[in-house]
């Protein structure tokens, strides 16, 4: 039994984790949550490409660092604990995860090498309205090697230079490649409930761009994608619940109210106690999406699905209860924890909101049960 | 990352597997109405233990001195695993072997090892935990039951209650206020108590669940030398706490129907298909699937020699709620039919009606929610303790009830 990390790896986490403590303070992230021109912290993003993160799932051979997805996994919930403002994961975990699960020889050799150096900024665009995007009905079209139509919201849509489009294409549903910077798209700016991650619609006018494996592949592509997608998010969930766990628990200790600290009641204790036990879920069933990622596992249908629901619950738990253990200091906008509730939001709805999550889980459960 | 047995883990593993092939059958082999139940299934268990026992395979982590195989934690994991694979008569055992034997091995003498260990090994004595009384459960420092010094023996005076297994216990291991006058947690004393003692009355108490596996005893001026106390006169509590740790160690997991039976269960019902249903069923497979990673994360400190982290704890709290949660949900599915309880006709041999008699004990055994949530929040995340009205008063002077 070796369901850990390994020595490389753990080093790995505390170099990452001194580098964001140092480079990342909640100061940087509310730079961009406060002026409305930032859309991401420019000085953290180049840094972070000269570490290599960016490229350390890309193979050598495509300019990468050539480590493996666990060692993504471990950058990944770094990243989330100090809610780092950068569009890495628009760029790694869902342009390049889509350019090396469907581009062609010739996609990658022209991306991926500038992608893992920074050059590349990706955007993954899937939504159009309310609920999810049904492959079906999609209102976005794909035909001749133009795109028409426009999503909303595109995290980082304003600032990519590439983007990841699921779009109709005759009777089914393709992924394609745009260029945002070659023209034809309007890019406008979106508010959301995270403002520290920017978000823009795209709108297509017969925009060039050019089909990332098979036509009418789309949607099955769009899955294979979505449960690497589902891992990596989950690593950056967890890593902002585990800050808001520690957030709460220093302040309950620190805090006092009838004469001794907060933490010293059982509603707060209690409350904490269960924000341990989901985090513990989430982390274990994490390490699981982990090994199934990294080992193309047969698993890995309900291993993401599962990481993804453990994640998503734990982060939104802890995130709310960290500020009402906080009372009035947490509602307001000086004390982060606002910051994590809002992050929290982002990160679960995202590439699937959970009731889809236990949706596919469930069907996972069922196909290999009839298997 | 993997999940693999190292060479020597995966020997051990065949070694245990052929051994249990030979000696028993795989377990769903026997319909569940066929098994057996009472003085014979004791039969069974006892023979079974003595067969582990003389082959190495009884208590896998103890020194060979006294009977174990000195094998190690991963070892002992391995051969739970392997065999909870099999229908073996296993369960009488475990608060003896688990808990109450290891105390004595900790803190007994020489004498005392001779004497007890072995024949609790083979099964043939078998042990019982008399720590709960009625007015000390969860504050089990609070036990009354007197011992009162009388030239070389102790005189013992008093009840415990909701021990398992006392009235079929040859020994048990008997948390005794020897001093009122200290504070509670300083005048405890701990013993071993022959439970075939002419002084002590084991009465079964009925449960809710309608089983009677758990019993009131009565202490009537039983005799025990002083040479069969356990640990000083008057550090009780710290012997108990060995115990309780031990326990914390064997308790986890609960028997019972998990998201599997009810997934299957609602197949064969054709009631898969709603929505609702297959929502909470998402929520139960990832808390199931996170305490059972949770556990090999454990496990892999072991299988390294080092020694797990507090992850663990989060086990009882999730597998007895969850338990409850489940059976309460199948028997809303098959609605005023699934109020019906007999094992022949009903779905499932009314494995989810059993369970669910059987839920809100083990939600309060072996440390209820609540107290196991403060030790979370305590001993994990280091919040402060809760206030104590109780700690520096003399124990004849505190309020009970
Ligand atoms: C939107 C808003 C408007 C407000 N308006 C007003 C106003 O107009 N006038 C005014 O005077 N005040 C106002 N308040 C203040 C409000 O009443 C306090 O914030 C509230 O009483 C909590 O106190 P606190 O912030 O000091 O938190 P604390 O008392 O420090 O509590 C922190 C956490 O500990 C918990 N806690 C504290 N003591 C215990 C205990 N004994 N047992 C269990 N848990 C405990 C709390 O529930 C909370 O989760 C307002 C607050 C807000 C958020
Ligand atoms: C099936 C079964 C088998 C058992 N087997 C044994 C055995 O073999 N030997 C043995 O010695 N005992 C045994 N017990 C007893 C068991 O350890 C106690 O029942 C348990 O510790 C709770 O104690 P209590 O019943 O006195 O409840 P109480 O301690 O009176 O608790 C009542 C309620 O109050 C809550 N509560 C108590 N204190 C606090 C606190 N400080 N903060 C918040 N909430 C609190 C509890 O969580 C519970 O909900 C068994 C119990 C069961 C159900």
């Amino acid at each position: 039994m070796n369901f850990d990390f390994s020595e490389d790896q753990k080093f790995l986490r505390d170099e990452a984790r001194k580098f964001l403590t140092a480079q990342c303070p909640s100061t940087a992230v509310r730079a961009v949550l406060d002026a409305e021109d930032i859309t991401h912290d420019a000085k953290l993003w180049s840094q972070i490409g000269e570490m290599g993160w960016l490229g350390a799932a890309i193979p050598e051979e495509h300019g990468g660092l050539g480590l493996g997805m666990l060692e993504l996994c471990v950058i990944a919930e770094e990243l989330g604990r100090v809610l780092a403002p950068v569009p890495f994961s628009s760029t790694v975990y869902m342009l390049a995860e889509t350019l090396k699960l469907a581009g062609s020889e010739g996609q990658k050799a022209a991306l991926l090498p500038k992608l893992a150096s920074g050059e590349v900024i990706g955007a993954l665009a899937l939504s159009e309205g309310p609920g999810e995007p049904d492959p079906a009905s999609l209102s976005v079209r794909f035909e001749g090697g133009k795109l028409t139509g426009t999503k909303i919201p595109v995290t980082d849509g304003d600032i990519a230079s590439h983007a990841v489009v699921l779009a109709a294409e005759g009777s089914g549903a393709s992924l394609v490649l745009v260029d945002l910077n070659a023209g034809g798209v309007v890019r406008n700016p979106v508010k959301t409930l995270d403002p520290t991650r920017s978000h823009a619609e795209l709108v297509f006018d017969g925009t060039p761009a050019e089909r990332l494996g098979e036509a009418g592949a789309g949607a099955g592509l769009l899955g294979q994608l979505l449960d690497r997608v589902a891992v990596l998010l989950a690593f950056e969930q967890l890593g902002g619940a585990s800050r808001c766990l520690e957030m709460a628990t220093d302040y309950a200790k620190e805090r006092y109210a009838f004469g001794r600290p907060i933490g010293g009641n059982q509603a707060i204790k209690h409350k904490l106690a269960e924000m341990y036990v989901k985090n513990e879920v989430a982390r274990s069933n994490c390490f699981y999406g982990a090994w199934a990622l990294s080992s193309d596992a047969p698993e890995m249908p309900e291993a993401a699905a599962a990481a993804r629901l453990a994640a998503s619950e734990a982060y939104w738990f802890a995130a709310k209860e960290n500020i009402q253990t906080h009372g009035g200091m947490g509602f307001t906008w000086e004390v982060d924890a606002h910051l994590y509730y809002r992050r929290a939001k982002l990160l679960a709805v995202q590439a699937g909101a959970p009731k889809v999550w236990k949706e596919k889980l469930i069907r996972a459960l069922e196909t290999k049960n009839a298997a | 990352m993997d999940f693999n047995d190292t060479p020597e883990e995966a020997a051990f593993r065949t070694e245990a597997r052929a051994f249990l092939e030979k000696h028993l059958e795989p377990k769903g082999a026997k319909p569940l109405r066929q098994r057996i139940s009472g003085e014979a299934f004791m039969r069974e268990a006892k023979a079974w233990q003595k067969i582990k026992a003389e082959n190495g395979f009884a208590q896998i982590t103890w020194p060979k001195e006294i009977g174990g195989r000195g094998g190690t934690p991963m070892q002992q994991v391995i051969w739970n695993q392997e065999e909870s694979q099999f229908d073996a008569p296993t369960g009488p055992f475990a608060i003896g072997l688990g808990m109450c034997v290891p105390t004595v091995i900790a803190f007994g003498s020489d004498a005392h090892k001779k004497r007890y260990v072995r024949p609790a090994l083979t099964g043939e004595e078998i042990w019982c935990q008399l720590f709960s009384e009625p007015a000390a459960g969860s504050d089990v420092a609070g036990v009354k039951t007197r011992a009162v010094r009388n030239g070389d023996d102790w005189v013992i005076n008093g009840q415990k209650v909701w021990t398992t297994g006392a009235h079929f216990s040859d020994f048990g291991i008997v948390l005794c206020r020897t001093d009122p006058k200290q504070p509670k947690h300083k005048g405890l004393t701990m013993f071993i108590v022959n439970m075939k003692d002419p002084g002590v009355e084991a009465r079964p108490i009925h449960q809710a669940s309608g089983g009677r596996e758990f019993n009131e005893v009565y202490f009537s001026d039983v005799r025990i030398p002083d040479s069969d106390r356990l640990g000083e006169v008057g550090a009780g509590w710290k012997v108990a706490l060995v115990t309780l740790m031990n326990e914390r160690l064997a308790v986890g997991g609960s028997p019972g129907p998990d998201w599997a039976e009810i997934m299957d269960y609602a197949r064969k019902a054709g009631t898969l298909g709603d929505t609702a249903f297959r929502e909470k069923l998402a929520d139960w497979y990832v808390a199931a699937q996170g305490y059972k990673l949770t556990k090999f994360r454990s496990q892999t400190a072991l299988s390294r020699g080092e020694t797990p982290g507090p992850e663990n704890s989060i086990g009882k709290i999730i597998t007895a709620n969850q338990l409850q949660d489940i059976c309460n949900e199948a028997i809303e599915m098959q609605g005023h039919y699934g109020l019906m309880v007999d094992e022949d006709t009903m779905p499932a041999d009314a494995l989810f009606q059993r369970s669910f008699m059987w839920a809100p004990g083990l939600r309060i055994a072996g440390g209820t929610d609540e107290i196991l949530k403060n030790i979370i929040a305590e001993r994990v995340l280091g919040l402060p303790q809760d206030v104590r009205v109780d700690k520096s008063v003399p124990f004849d002077e505190l309020k009970q009830g």
